[in-house]
């Protein structure tokens, strides 16, 4: 029932296993350890995530960026948190005190759910020691594309429940407008989803990572990115969108709702909307990695090192992102909610009949 | 062991908890959260039906009944706004006169 | 205890005691987060009930979607807090004659309720009928049916929605007075 439960037939296992202790059991252990193994990950990818906004801002802009904390500035993410951790921790008296703390604490929790589905490497048995491959991931569900797309709709209630129970009025604008602007997002997200989701048949994230091995011609690896441009482009605009990020961080801009719906929060409250939207960027760059970018596949290095793969595609979109917030202006919130609803939303519509339409036609 | 009449008397709890609340709530918003919960009582009931017969038409009503349920409280919402616009108000004693 | 027996009464639990304190809470915005709760317990029986599919759709469109719709409408609102004086004052059931009518009813309902589980938990009853595992709840099982038998009513739903659509724009226009 749990994450941990295994899923195939017993009788695979050799019988010298048989009579060993069921809680020692070593895939019991494997998968246990891997939980506390993507957990952690998260948590340092977010670090490193304050650590490069830092350094490609400061590239982007001629300068030079943190270079005094540690070498190369490297401990500039861990002195940002000791400076937060000892920070006041502040709540306005008028503010309502449950909704208040539970705020951070449900973007935090659907941040790190949303990836618990996220395949990173293909199944293996870490060279003989199980008895039998585990795959790589948290969670074993063949609905998984539906279920980080139902997670991200939770993580909204952080937000809007942030900006309400801050009782002030620049949070309650902030906290309306990014949920209606994360609302109008999703419909474009879970239609570019669904245009992979017609060629590749399956819900299953392993399942389509594994039809995309192999290549055409010998040379194009066969990444669903090559079937699917527009639903790339779209996805990676609507996921921009869905994680509040330049340029659509129109309800968290300083100049214009002071800091939006977490004006309110310091110390260790702040610190977790932070971080749960870096591990926002980090999930939607990861499915986007296994739908459009062929996940772990790469050429050169044998497969059970292909978690190598999936860290260098998901390194190359997290730049992106970062690549993106400092190069172009935001968007005012009418513009962008127009352009959620004239612009991206009928574009996804159109990829996802053209896609149906060539499947139909090809018939793969 | 968990049979159909077990997820069958939790639908009828909810059920009852819902027509209580649109009973004996004065306030709009509580009313239709009270009607979602009785639309989702009913959920319950198709599902359960829906494992125990094998059948997958169970499902099938429910992803209906969501998509109605969705519509209904749009446009449920979209009249609270009207009437409290005119009212100030959300207290359904507040417009039980035909005359504005 | 089997797992899935302890699963059933917690999900079973979280659901109706949040739906519960949806009914008797006064504040209109911790109702609706009660409701999202109460939702997700669903979402988790759903799954207990090897419907996946179902399960991820109700938060997806539920809690997801229409609980923000009505978050939205109590937070533009400020819908106030219901007053419980007041409420005792003037609820139209508030007379003497309909308390005590109401008494009754309320005795009558739990004699019948016990009378109802007693009944049905001695008898041999069927266990929810064992499936193989993923060939109801598939989502491709659903997606078959779904466009070919019924079809038409896909269809109807859509126009529905997009009736909805246009009646709560109209309605909540601002007059040009």
């Amino acid at each position: 029932m749990g994450p941990a439960a295994p899923t195939r037939p017993e009788a695979r296992r050799p019988k010298p296993e048989a009579d060993k202790n069921h809680l020692m059991d070593p895939v019991l252990i494997a998968q246990i350890a891997l939980v506390v193994v993507v957990f952690h990950a998260l948590l340092l990818s977010a670090a490193g995530m304050v650590y490069w906004e830092r350094k490609i801002a400061a590239w982007l802009q001629q300068r030079v960026g943190p270079i005094y904390t540690g070498p190369a500035g490297l401990l500039q993410p861990f002195a940002d948190v000791f400076k937060l951790f000892f920070k006041e921790e502040l709540r306005p008296l008028a503010a309502d005190k449950f909704l208040f703390y539970l705020a951070p604490v449900i973007s935090a929790a659907a941040a790190f759910s949303a990836f618990a589905v996220v395949p990173f490497g293909p199944p293996t048995d870490f060279w003989g020691l199980l008895p039998r491959e585990i795959p790589l991931y948290v969670a074993d569900v063949n609905v998984a594309v539906l279920v980080i797309f139902a997670i991200t709709s939770m993580g909204i209630y952080g937000i809007v429940l942030a900006g309400w129970s801050s009782n002030s009025k620049y949070s309650l604008l902030g906290g309306l407008r990014s949920s209606a602007q994360m609302i109008s997002y999703e419909l474009s997200y879970g239609l570019a989803l669904a245009g992979v989701l017609v060629i590749g048949n399956t819900l299953s994230l392993h399942d389509l990572v594994e039809q995309q091995g192999g290549y055409w011609f010998g040379v194009i690896p066969r990444w669903f990115i090559f079937l699917q441009p527009l639903g790339f482009v779209v996805y990676m605009i609507a996921g921009i969108a869905e994680t509040n990020r330049a340029p659509f961080d129109f309800p968290e801009a300083e100049q214009e709702l002071v800091a939006g719906y977490h004006t309110e929060y310091s110390s260790m409250s702040f610190a977790m909307f932070f971080l749960a939207e870096y591990i926002n960027m980090v999930t939607v760059s990861a499915v986007a990695t296994n739908l459009f970018l062929g996940g772990w596949k790469g050429p050169f290095l044998p497969e059970w090192l292909g978690f190598l793969w999936f860290l260098i595609k998901l390194s190359a979109l997290l730049f992106f992102y970062l690549w993106i917030r400092w190069t172009l202006p935001r968007y005012r919130y009418d513009q962008l909610m127009t352009f959620g609803w004239k612009v991206l939303l009928p574009l996804a519509v159109l990829n996802l009949l053209v896609t149906a339409a060539g499947v139909v036609y090809f018939g793969a | 062991m968990i049979t159909l009449n077990h997820y069958l008397v939790l639908s009828a709890l909810l059920f009852a908890i819902g027509t209580a609340g649109v009973f004996l709530r004065r306030n709009l918003i509580t009313v239709l959260l009270s009607i979602e919960i009785m639309l989702n009582a009913v959920n319950l009931t198709f599902v359960a039906a829906g494992r125990q017969f094998a059948a997958v038409d169970g499902q099938i009503i429910v992803f209906f009944v969501m998509t109605v349920a969705a519509a209904e409280a749009a446009v449920g919402l979209a009249l609270i706004i009207a009437l409290f616009r005119h009212r100030e108000s959300l207290n359904p004693d507040a417009f039980t006169s035909l005359k504005w | 205890m089997a797992l899935d027996t302890v699963l059933f009464y917690a999900f079973a639990g979280i659901t109706v005691l949040a739906a519960l304190f949806v009914v008797v809470q006064r504040n209109p915005v911790y109702s609706v987060v009660l409701l999202i709760a109460s939702f997700g317990g669903l979402a988790g029986l759903y799954v207990l009930l090897d419907a996946p599919f179902t399960a991820v759709t109700q938060i997806i469109v539920y809690a997801g979607a229409i609980m923000v719709l009505f978050l939205f409408t109590v937070m533009l609102l400020n819908v106030p807090r219901e007053d419980a004086s007041e409420f005792d004052r003037a609820h139209p059931l508030n007379r003497p004659g309909a308390r005590r009518f109401g008494a009754v009813l309320v005795v009558l309902f739990l004699i019948e309720a016990v009378w109802a589980v007693w009944h049905v938990s001695g008898r041999e009853t069927a266990a929810l009928r064992a499936t193989d595992p993923g060939s109801v709840a598939s989502v491709r099982e659903i997606g078959k049916v779904l466009f070919t038998d019924y079809a038409f009513a896909f269809e109807v739903t859509s126009l529905l929605i997009l009736a909805a659509m246009v009646g709560a724009v109209v309605l909540a226009r601002h007059r040009a007075e």
